[in-house]
């Protein structure tokens, strides 16, 4: 009897006040944690917002800059996001053909202790400083030959790599191993059964991976320094010349004593920013998608 | 269902109140199950598949050792067993299903109308396409309920008259009805019995010479459950039929022949399935050569 009411006493009062303050006190940290990266995001792109917003108008994208003119006429970084797509495009050809086609055989066909060597070697490759990476390719590609958009969109496509590998592997994997057995088991190859049972379902994934891989390159600077920083103030669509790149002309034009040119840097990190934030977004409703594809709609 | 006393449980939770012949006769009544059920013995057996001296391992365990059996066309064989015996890791044997296990290997030899299923020259690809396979959970494509059906035709250049070929597989398995004017939604909005069905109509398709099933429908409640039986009592007319069942009430309902497979222990105090005894059904069910199977059909052993 004496044993019951301990326990009932136990129950109600001292443990559970303490409990209560230990549980409100962790939840409100927890709590605070994600207020906090959620404001530091906010702070940031108010801040650009507001000392970029000013640059944007039809001059900015469609003029190119002018290093000289000390505000004395419009000008632009039409070059710049010319040469940033280009640059970025190419760098997703080349990236996410051979990030798929590694992820798949790092999935699908590779013995399971070849797979998790390779994959650590693709985290390894994933933690190489992007400047590295630079590095690389101006001694081996660069130098000697000169520089060339191509070049930059090589270094930014092993930047890439291994982030489409990696996040094309977690799609595969999430696709049930039932699915393929059936399909197996009505007599398709292995190749069909990737190919028309695995790779739809997780398609969707994939473009997300990618989308995100893609805004993740589109602001690296560091690569681009040594392989693409020499190019001339006006738009080139010829990416085997320098070719100029947005992340590149933040870098200078914040430099600049010409306070236009200054604006005009935090206005072409906005348009950064913004690019990045609608592929996030394009990406999150590719991955939304998937997911009901791969579960019914349920 | 209806030769099945109501009062028998699902369940093979040992029953240490009832004497073996009560279980017995509670598990089955004879008299209705030779009239529902020729014994396969009576009628000309063709032998499609014959298993000798199986030994299937996953790693170096032995999953199952030494099975040797003959399992005879257009009928239904049963395998039955406790978890762990080996009934899955053996049906997986007969369409090469487990050579995506890469640490699954096997010694012994299964002979399909005599063409040993393990030889270097067999494609486990064109094995798998005469025998198919429907699993324990059901598996449909994310696609529409008709690309499912339609999917292993497409794969193997059976595009002629595609739309009745399918049309042809659900009426088969019994699907058409509820689906017919559905054809376009998705599979995977179908309830779990219909997925079964799809899943078998899906296997029919591409008209195999055997239907393999492994615990077609455990994962299903009882109505599902009655409807897939109703619909194998239909197939073993052209199709053989080979069942892996942890039901036996199951077995003794829709099955001809039963193997009933246990769990033995090695002389190093390793575990491995064994095949006990194959039989008519209703031999297994009531009058049993080996005290094992008895111990397992009443309930006693489970």
């Amino acid at each position: 009897m004496s044993d019951l009411t301990l326990t009932a006493k136990s129950l109600t009062s001292e443990h559970r006040r303490r409990r209560r303050i230990v549980n409100w006190l962790m939840e409100g940290l927890a709590t605070l944690a994600a207020l906090a990266a959620v404001a530091l995001l906010v702070i940031v792109v108010a801040s650009v917002a507001k000392r970029g917003a000013g640059a944007l108008d039809l001059d900015f994208f469609t003029k190119t800059p002018s290093f000289l003119g000390f505000g004395q006429e419009k000008s632009g970084i039409a070059n710049a996001i010319v040469g940033t797509f280009i640059i970025v495009g190419l760098a997703i050809l080349m990236a996410l053909p051979a990030g798929v086609l590694a992820a798949i055989y790092l999935n699908e066909f590779a013995p399971k202790r070849v797979a998790s060597a390779m994959t650590v070697a693709f985290d390894v490759l994933n933690g190489v400083p992007a400047i590295v990476i630079g590095i690389f390719v101006f001694v081996f590609l660069v130098a000697g030959h000169g520089q060339a958009g191509i070049k930059g969109a090589f270094a930014l496509a092993i930047l890439m790599l291994p982030l489409v590998t990696r996040s094309t592997q977690e799609v595969l994997a999430l696709v049930p191993n039932a699915v393929r057995e059936a399909s197996l088991a009505l007599g398709a190859p292995r190749w069909r059964t990737t190919l028309n049972v695995v790779l739809p379902m997780a398609v969707g994934g994939i473009i997300t991976g990618a989308t995100l891989a893609t805004a993740r390159v589109a602001g690296e600077t560091a690569p681009l320094l040594f392989t693409s920083s020499l190019a001339g103030n006006t738009v080139s669509w010829n990416p085997t010349e320098p070719m100029a790149s947005i992340p590149f002309f933040i870098f200078t034009a914040a430099e600049q004593a010409d306070p236009s040119l200054q604006e005009q840097a935090w206005g072409a990190a906005l348009v950064l920013i913004m690019f990045v934030l609608i592929a996030s977004i394009v990406a999150r409703a590719f991955g939304l998608r998937s997911r009901r594809r791969l579960t019914g709609g349920r | 269902m209806s030769y099945v006393s109501s009062d028998m449980q699902e369940s093979t939770e040992p029953r240490a109140d009832e004497s073996a012949q009560d279980g017995l006769r509670r598990a089955i009544d004879p008299s209705q199950v030779g009239a529902e059920r020729p014994s396969s013995r009576e009628v000309a057996r063709e032998t499609v598949f014959r298993i000798e001296n199986l030994t299937a391992y996953y790693g170096k365990a032995p999953a199952v050792r030494d099975v040797s059996f003959d399992i005879y066309g257009r009928t239904v064989t049963a395998i039955i067993g406790p978890s762990g015996c080996g009934k899955s890791t053996f049906i997986r044997c007969l369409n090469r299903m487990n050579d995506v296990i890469p640490s699954f290997r096997s010694e012994g030899k299964i002979l399909f109308h005599d063409v040993d299923l393990q030889g270097k020259d067999v494609d486990p690809v064109s094995v798998r396409r005469r025998i198919g396979m429907v699993f324990q959970r059901p598996n449909p494509f994310p696609k529409s309920i008709f690309d499912n059906v339609a999917y292993g035709l497409r794969i193997l250049g059976m595009k002629d008259n595609l739309g009745d070929r399918v049309e042809h597989a659900l009426k088969r398995a019994a699907l058409w009805d509820e689906v017919s004017n559905r054809l376009k939604d998705s599979a995977l909005a179908l309830s779990g019995g219909q997925q079964q069905r799809l899943c078998i109509a899906r296997a029919i398709a591409i008209e195999p010479d055997v239907i393999l099933l492994d615990e077609p429908a455990s994962a299903l409640d009882p109505i599902a459950t009655a409807s897939i039986e109703d619909l194998m009592h239909e197939l073993k007319e052209d199709y053989t039929i080979v069942i892996v069942t942890h039901n036996m009430q199951q077995a003794a309902r829709v099955a001809n022949m039963t193997a009933f497979f246990s769990i033995s222990g090695g002389e190093d105090g390793s575990r491995h399935g064994v095949l006990v005894e194959y039989d008519d059904t209703e031999k297994i069910f009531t009058n049993p050569s080996e005290k094992r199977t008895e111990d397992y059909v009443t309930g006693r052993f489970g």
